[in-house]
């Protein structure tokens, strides 16, 4: 059984097919990478499973369960998370409090009231090691803002890691960082993500960081797959090379 | 972006401490007048902190907090004059009940849109309570409105009344302390719910609505309750209002009630947990100066509004906290 | 003396014509406000403000005037007062709120608020607490009969006016350059800026264009109704509920929602009046149920 299937999915904005007719499954476990062109339809896909975009026609499953239409609340506790191209993250709280509230919001404890943030011993902790397994745990107690933009990456994913999610929709984990960053970013989520048992599936651009860290490459191209399979596979596929690492400016 | 800084929370106790200190020895030594403006000073407060929870902490500007004043101010006076009330404390519940009310039913129409129709709306609703105010006025006493006299308000299940000749300055002293006592109480609930998981998840969805949202946080519930919230909170400060005005009018409800709700967060700094009650006693104080001196409060509070805006965002004790933490940098940096 | 028999047809055609004149103040009002904040995306809470100016502006030059202009010419005053408003708000937008377009939308709508409280207290200033009226113009122009009723002539001007309005202003953004570069810059201000359009001079005009509309709601209304304080709120509350059934930023939906708005009003007022706007907010409640951004939003 698939963790997650998509049956012909479709999105048009105006005259372009942004995902067209797309069946994707993604099995448990995988670290899958999608890539493609800018335009491709990468991240539209992503939109749509989870939940930032509705689709035009298509489903979509997760453990065979239909989430085509359900917001986005539902989709995250059927356990699907993301993390953002443009980091979001809560830039006025501590980078501590970002991580803590996703877990708040997991266990459903964002409603209590009458009791102090600091005071849940166990969300602390938890959050703490979080941190500290992403490599930020001496920032806990400063502003999300203040953080270098590789950190925020960071962060940006592990708060969506937090929500202990079996799906994890990584967009652009290492855009806008230095190659040197990049290196250590992917190395530090790659090893988590796998170590949680957590399936992923990382839009990405850099072919580079793609060939080396994932276990599957699916290739989109003017909303369609065009290819997919291992790294070794892609890397010799000629329509890939044609469409793709030929037009690629990083390649 | 540097971080402000976060005083220990011994040193925040130790400050607290001075101030209830302070404010527990004025009636002794500040006479009559002083006292009862200090008072309603800390019942704006109170209604400054219950505005802030949606403005500083939820990031949702209301225009129309006058609404749930001014049912609390109402439900005090149409209890009293309907039902014979007397006992402060059944006004206090009157007053949390019927503004907790209209604030669970205008939070079901504003507080599912955007930020911009939720201030129009907030704004609108609080005008159609005034209209429904001053036009039922064979129940509410129209724009002569309802007199709520102290004489006939007991405090503490009616152990403390108030008849007789001296009863003014026995009232205003003892009332005083009454309020003061709920201003505590309401300071450390509402710093109790700030720091909360619910609080922090409302600076989230202050912050960044999609990441709150893609957290499964269900936006539009948390607002909700923390509009439930701050109307209860602006609620009870209306009731413990009106017995020291003695009379309450649709003014009460009218728009510009709203606005003062909106200027002491701005004098005082709404990014702040203690800037908005500090603008309110402020205000309370500009108020009454100003208006012997001008007869275009309105024009002045305006032009004052908008220069705080422009030059001084953070407010009164943001920009002294901002100042506070740069001569400590400076003398950090030289020893 | 001889009774006539008042058809109830009659009445309704009076009510219908006076729910059309109210809409036409209504929809110049929404107008403006929608397009203020269609194309600078910020909502405007001195708007109403910038009405009262209108008014106030009008009835005192029509009384300045009267002595020396016969009531024909008295007419030209109208779209004066627009134009002064249309300065104010030009001279407003460049000082005042230019800087807060970058900055989150909390201080817009203070800076705004600010505004509103300064315009209304100056209205009292300049003016005082007195109502100021231009009842002359109205009469100028006479009764005129539908049916068996008489119906002041002045009313049918403030249809047209409305109408004229509407339809310049369509064939304005939709079929003139100007037009194009205002639609353009509404839908995305760095695309435009990138483009080489002075975003600047475009938002003044916006705001210029928006504020002149408002001051000519005010200008035709208060021939027909007298200038008052608290005016501008009162009909800034009335309007949020035309900008909330129609959708924020539309023209149609300034348009469809004035005409119900008004409607509604009309028919409320004549069967329970205390709760005129309890009902037109409750009417707006459910709009917003079904369709959140209103008939003709934009979707933020």
């Amino acid at each position: 059984m698939s963790l997650l299937r998509t049956e012909r999915l479709r999105k048009r904005f105006g005259e372009t097919r942004a995902v067209d007719d797309v069946d994707f499954s993604v099995n448990e476990g995988e670290f899958l990478s999608l890539v493609g062109t800018n335009g491709a339809g990468k991240t539209t896909l992503v939109n749509l499973i989870s939940a930032f975009l509705s689709p035009d026609s298509g489903r979509i499953f997760i453990a065979d369960r239909d989430i085509t239409y359900a917001p986005v609340d539902e989709r995250i506790r059927a356990g699907i998370a993301r993390s953002f191209q443009l980091v979001n993250l809560f830039d006025d709280l501590s980078v501590l409090d970002n991580v803590a509230l996703a877990i708040f919001a997991r266990e459903g404890k964002s409603r209590r009231i009458f009791r102090l943030a600091e005071r849940d011993v166990a969300v602390t902790q938890e959050a703490i090691e979080l941190l500290g397994q992403f490599g930020l745990g001496g920032k806990a107690e400063g502003l999300a803002g203040g953080l270098a933009q590789g950190e925020r990456k960071l962060l940006d994913v592990a708060v969506a890691y937090a929500l202990r999610p079996k799906l994890l929709f990584l967009d652009e984990p290492t855009s806008g960082v230095s190659t040197r960053d990049k290196t250590q970013i992917m190395d530090t989520v790659s090893s988590v993500v796998r170590a949680g048992g957590v399936t992923a599936v990382v839009v990405e651009h850099d072919m580079d960081v793609v060939f080396k860290y994932s276990d599957r490459v699916v290739v989109m191209h003017e909303g369609r797959f065009l290819a997919d399979g291992p790294p070794e596979a892609i890397r010799n596929n000629a329509d890939v090379a044609k469409y793709l690492l030929g037009t690629d400016a990083d390649a | 972006m540097s971080a402000p800084p976060v005083p220990s929370l011994v040193r925040r106790a130790a400050a607290a401490a001075a101030v209830l200190a302070a404010l527990l020895v004025v009636p002794a030594v500040a006479g009559t007048y002083q006292t009862q403006l200090l008072t309603y000073g800390l019942t704006l407060a109170i209604a400054a902190l219950g505005f802030n929870l949606l403005l500083g902490y939820t990031g949702l500007l209301s225009f129309g907090h006058s609404a749930y004043f001014g049912a609390g101010a109402y439900a005090v006076a149409l209890m009293m004059r309907y039902l014979g009330v007397s006992s402060m404390e059944l006004f206090m519940l009157g007053g949390i009940a019927f503004s907790a009310a209209i604030a669970a039913l205008f939070g079901i129409v504003c507080v599912r849109h955007t930020r911009i129709f939720f201030a129009i709306l907030t704004l609108a609703l609080s005008q159609v309570l005034w209209t429904l105010a001053y036009k039922f006025f064979w129940i509410t006493g129209g724009t002569d409105g309802l007199r709520v006299p102290f004489s006939k308000v007991t405090l503490l299940g009616g152990l403390i009344g108030f008849p007789g000749a001296d009863a003014f300055e026995k009232f205003i002293t003892y009332y005083y302390y009454y309020v003061l006592a709920a201003f505590c109480v309401c300071v450390t609930l509402m710093w109790l719910i700030v720091h909360s998981p619910f609080g922090k998840t409302l600076q989230a969805i202050r912050d960044n609505e999609t990441r709150a949202r893609f957290l499964g946080v269900r936006i539009w519930r948390y607002r909700w309750l923390a509009f439930l919230v701050s109307g209860i909170f602006t609620g009870l400060a209306g009731s413990l209002w009106v017995p020291l005005n003695g009379l309450t009018t649709p003014d009460v409800l009218y728009w510009p009630q709203s606005g003062k709700f909106v200027f002491f967060a701005v004098l005082g700094g709404f990014r702040n947990f203690t800037g908005p009650m500090v603008g309110a006693v402020i205000f309370n104080y500009l108020e009454v100066y100003a208006v012997a001196v001008t007869e275009y409060w309105q024009l002045t509070l305006g032009v004052i509004l908008i220069a705080l805006v422009t030059f001084l965002p953070a407010g009164i004790v943001g920009a002294a906290a901002r100042l506070v933490d740069r001569l400590k940098r400076r003398r950090g940096a030289a020893s | 003396m001889r009774k006539k028999k008042t058809e109830p047809m009659d009445i309704v055609a009076l009510q219908v014509l006076n729910s059309l004149s109210y809409a036409a103040v209504l929809f110049l009002i929404a107008a403006g406000l929608s397009l203020i904040f269609g194309v600078m995306g910020i909502v405007n809470m001195a708007h109403g403000s910038f009405y009262a100016l209108g008014a106030y502006v009008t009835a005192w030059s029509v009384a300045a005037a009267a002595a020396a202009l016969p009531p024909a010419a008295l007419f030209v005053l109208l779209p004066l007062g627009a134009m002064a408003v249309a300065v104010v708000g030009l001279a407003i937008e460049p000082t005042l709120l230019r800087r807060f377009y970058r900055r989150p939308e909390e201080y817009q709508l203070l800076v705004t608020f600010g505004l509103l409280l300064v315009l209304e207290d100056l209205i009292r200033l300049v003016w005082g607490g007195a109502p100021l009226t231009a009842n002359r113009l109205v009469d100028s122009l006479g009764l005129i009969q539908v049916g068996e009723l008489p119906y002041p002539v002045y009313n049918l001007v403030m249809i047209g006016v409305g109408a004229a309005a509407a339809l310049a202003l369509w064939a304005f953004v939709y079929r003139t350059k100007f037009g194009v570069l205002l639609r353009a810059t509404a839908q995305d201000r760095r695309m435009a800026a990138a483009l080489g359009i002075d975003v600047g001079r475009i938002y003044s005009l916006a705001f210029g264009l928006g504020c002149f509309m408002a001051g000519l709601a005010g200008a035709i209304v208060v021939p027909s109704q007298a200038a008052v304080l608290g005016m501008g709120v009162e009909v800034l509350v009335v309007s949020f509920v035309v900008v909330v059934i129609g959708g924020l930023g539309s023209l149609e939906g300034a348009l469809v929602g004035a005409l119900i708005v008004s409607a509604l009003r009309t028919v409320t007022i004549q069967f329970w009046e205390e709760i005129e706007l309890a009902a037109l907010y409750l009417i707006a409640a459910i709009v917003l149920l079904i369709r959140p951004t209103g008939l003709f939003g934009k979707k933020a």
